[in-house]
């Protein structure tokens, strides 16, 4: 047996050269993966415009050019003089940036977690928001908006700084409730679709169930807590980015990375779950172990988001979705498309919802609701999905 | 290579075994049948051999290594398993379905060798013009040699298929034997395979073994253990057997009862 040599290996210039006109399978599989890439690399471009584009709309409208220019000195001082304006830099850096930055985390890790549940559970409906993570994580963090201040006492109004910036402990606790409301919905979905043989409907089932045992605990906390809390919940459950701060970003961004990456490291199992259970198994994996770790990860970084931004629903189902039309279903390419996809329509929305009625706000989830939903809707009256699970 | 089943127990309920005591030999080179009526253990056998299951008690090894000993690529490359109902998910491709058979072999990810691999497996199984087709566009018969393609990439020494035949029609039925003895024959390979229909059975295995209630009724060669009146007891079903210039053939024409 050879080891796998250099020269044995797919390049990716190989994937990128010149596209031969080979009808072997070998070469429609290169030839599909060069696609794969092609699409993974267009959506990030894309986002990466949306993300320059939506840096300088607001308020007060910056020029495209000088908010190009702000980056580029940003990033390299010496080589790039920055904009005319000095306090554009400001704008840009410290109110508009995290905003985007969390759009983009969070849109990412839905998408992620969506794609990753779609996978392990071999259910296309399956997501956060279907699987009841959602509504519970959101149980977790109006807990903590009530009780936080009563369970750590005054550790929960203190200040911690990170840099220059401040992380005030309240966030840290919406976080871990967050986490642990999460895990607990994500834990009973699975106890009720424990048996080997349950169906796809049965774990939709369980998860819309969950969802409801969740909101209920929501609506009672929202019951019995006064004004001031009742406010900070009903506006976090409408879900959007306008809390984000640089002092909560250093805390997400760095977890939600890790997690995609050891998602990521994961796909090549997840792809042989698609053959089955019992196949993955003879293959050589510990299908349990497996759905396991790849469950609690995606709840993990579902839950963090969650306690972010609210509840945004919809990006963990349609994103995976849109991708797998374009690009099938290998994970390995499947995970990092749904995050960019995840992160591009996250941010397009917020960016629409900063806008559309300047200078006020809509929550994101109204109008990616709207966008999201004809633009699937299209999708799935264009290429009949209804034969594809 | 001997794979060795011994004194081998297997259940799902903590009172009741389904496998009872099962002992038999499978040398590479040759094609085993399974045979025996439904809920006679044919599935709980095979699964268990793949390791899908933890056995009860009793050992299953190859050469004298048992299974349990082995690591989970070490068993991949060793035993192949096709199951009797294919899973397939969505956007799929039949090329990816089939490269998934070299997961075992895989260190990082599949270098051109196990595309080329791939690539023969489709051909033997005549799915060149589908490698890029989704698996869910395709029959079931289609599907079914799509996962036999995929053990083929498997390229284990032990080949365990349960009632692969199942959805595929006559003359599939008959080449997928034809390949899959060749390939038995040229790669010093053994097929461990679940049959329903008898005269596949009796035309194309070297060893037949017969399971009845968890026990292994019978084994040793088809035309020695494949009789009349074993069918009566195992079946229930009164047959005759021709033997003409084609080998022997099972009519089958009454249920006793």
């Amino acid at each position: 047996m050879n080891g796998p040599q250099n020269s044995d290996m797919i390049r990716f210039s190989d994937m990128l050269s010149e596209a031969k006109t080979d009808t072997s399978p070998e070469g429609i599989y290169v030839a599909g993966l060069r696609r794969k890439l092609l699409f993974i690399i267009i959506i990030s471009i894309a986002l990466i415009c949306v993300a320059i584009i939506s840096l300088g709309i607001g308020a007060v409208n910056i020029p495209v050019s000088d908010t190009v220019s702000a980056i580029a000195h940003a990033l390299l001082p010496s080589h790039f003089a920055g904009p005319e304006n000095e306090w554009y830099s400001t704008i840009l850096f410290q109110g508009r940036l995290p905003r985007i930055v969390l759009a983009i985390t969070t849109g990412a890790s839905l998408a992620i977690a969506g794609s990753v549940m779609q996978g392990t559970l071999r259910n296309p409906l399956v997501s956060p928001f279907t699987l009841g993570v959602s509504s519970a994580a959101s149980f977790g963090a109006a807990m903590s908006i009530v009780y936080g201040s009563s369970v750590f006492g005054a550790l929960y109004f203190t200040q911690t700084t990170i840099g220059d910036y401040s992380l005030s402990f309240s966030t840290i606790s919406t976080m871990i409730f967050s986490f642990i409301t999460g895990m607990a919905s994500i834990v009973l979905v699975l106890i009720l679709g424990r048996k080997k043989d349950t169906s796809k409907s049965t774990i939709i089932l369980g998860g819309v169930v969950v969802g409801y045992l969740f909101q209920a605990g929501v609506t009672f906390t929202k019951y019995i807590s006064n004004d001031e809390a009742l406010r900070d919940i009903t506006l976090w459950l409408m879900g959007g980015t306008w809390n984000a701060s640089w002092g909560s970003m250093i805390v997400l961004v760095p977890v939600v990375l890790i997690t995609i990456v050891l998602l990521e490291g994961m796909s090549f199992k997840i792809n042989t779950l698609s053959a089955g259970d019992d196949v993955a198994s003879n293959l050589g994996v510990d299908v349990n172990k497996l759905r396991r770790d790849s469950l609690i990860l995606s709840t993990f970084i579902t839950s963090v988001c969650i306690s972010f931004t609210g509840i945004i629903g919809f990006i963990g189902l349609m994103a995976p979705h849109i991708c797998r039309m374009f690009i099938g279903n290998d994970s390995r390419y499947l995970f990092p498309a749904s995050a960019v996809m995840g992160s591009l329509i996250l941010l397009s929305s917020d960016t629409i919802s900063r806008v559309i009625i300047a200078p006020s706000q809509l929550p994101v989830g109204i109008i990616m609701y709207i966008i999201g939903g004809i633009f699937f809707i299209w999708l799935i009256s264009r290429k009949n999905v209804g034969e594809y699970w | 290579m001997i794979l060795s089943v011994r004194n081998l127990c297997q259940g799902y309920s903590k009172r009741k075994d389904t496998l009872k005591d099962i002992s038999f030999e499978a040398e590479t080179g040759k094609v085993v049948s399974l045979i025996g009526p439904n809920g006679c253990g044919k599935t709980t056998l095979i699964k268990t051999i793949c390791g899908i299951y933890d056995q009860r008690s009793g050992t299953v090894s190859v050469d004298n290594t048992p299974l349990c000993s082995m690591g989970r690529k070490e068993t991949a490359r060793t035993v192949g398993y096709v199951p009797q109902n294919v899973t397939y998910s969505g956007y799929s491709t039949v090329f990816d379905t089939v490269l998934l058979g070299r997961f075992p072999y895989v260190e990082w990810t599949y270098t051109k060798k196990d595309i080329r691999i791939a690539s023969e497996a489709l051909k033997c199984m005549g799915l060149e013009d589908l490698s890029g087709r989704d698996i869910n566009h395709l029959s079931g018969g289609q599907r079914q040699k799509v996962f036999i393609a995929r053990s083929l990439a498997q390229d284990p020494r032990f080949y365990i298929f349960d009632e692969p035949t199942n959805s595929l029609d006559l003359k599939n039925q008959l080449n997928m034997m034809k390949i899959m003895k060749d390939i038995v024959k040229e790669k010093k390979a053994c097929l461990v395979v679940a049959l329903h229909d008898l005269n596949l059975a009796m035309r194309y295995s070297d060893e037949v073994i017969i399971l009845k209630d968890g026990f292994v009724f019978d084994n040793g060669p088809p035309e020695d253990v494949i009789t009349v009146d074993t069918i009566e007891k195992v079946y229930g079903v009164r047959s005759k057997i021709f033997e003409e210039n084609e080998g022997f053939f099972i009519h089958l024409y009454e249920s006793i009862d």
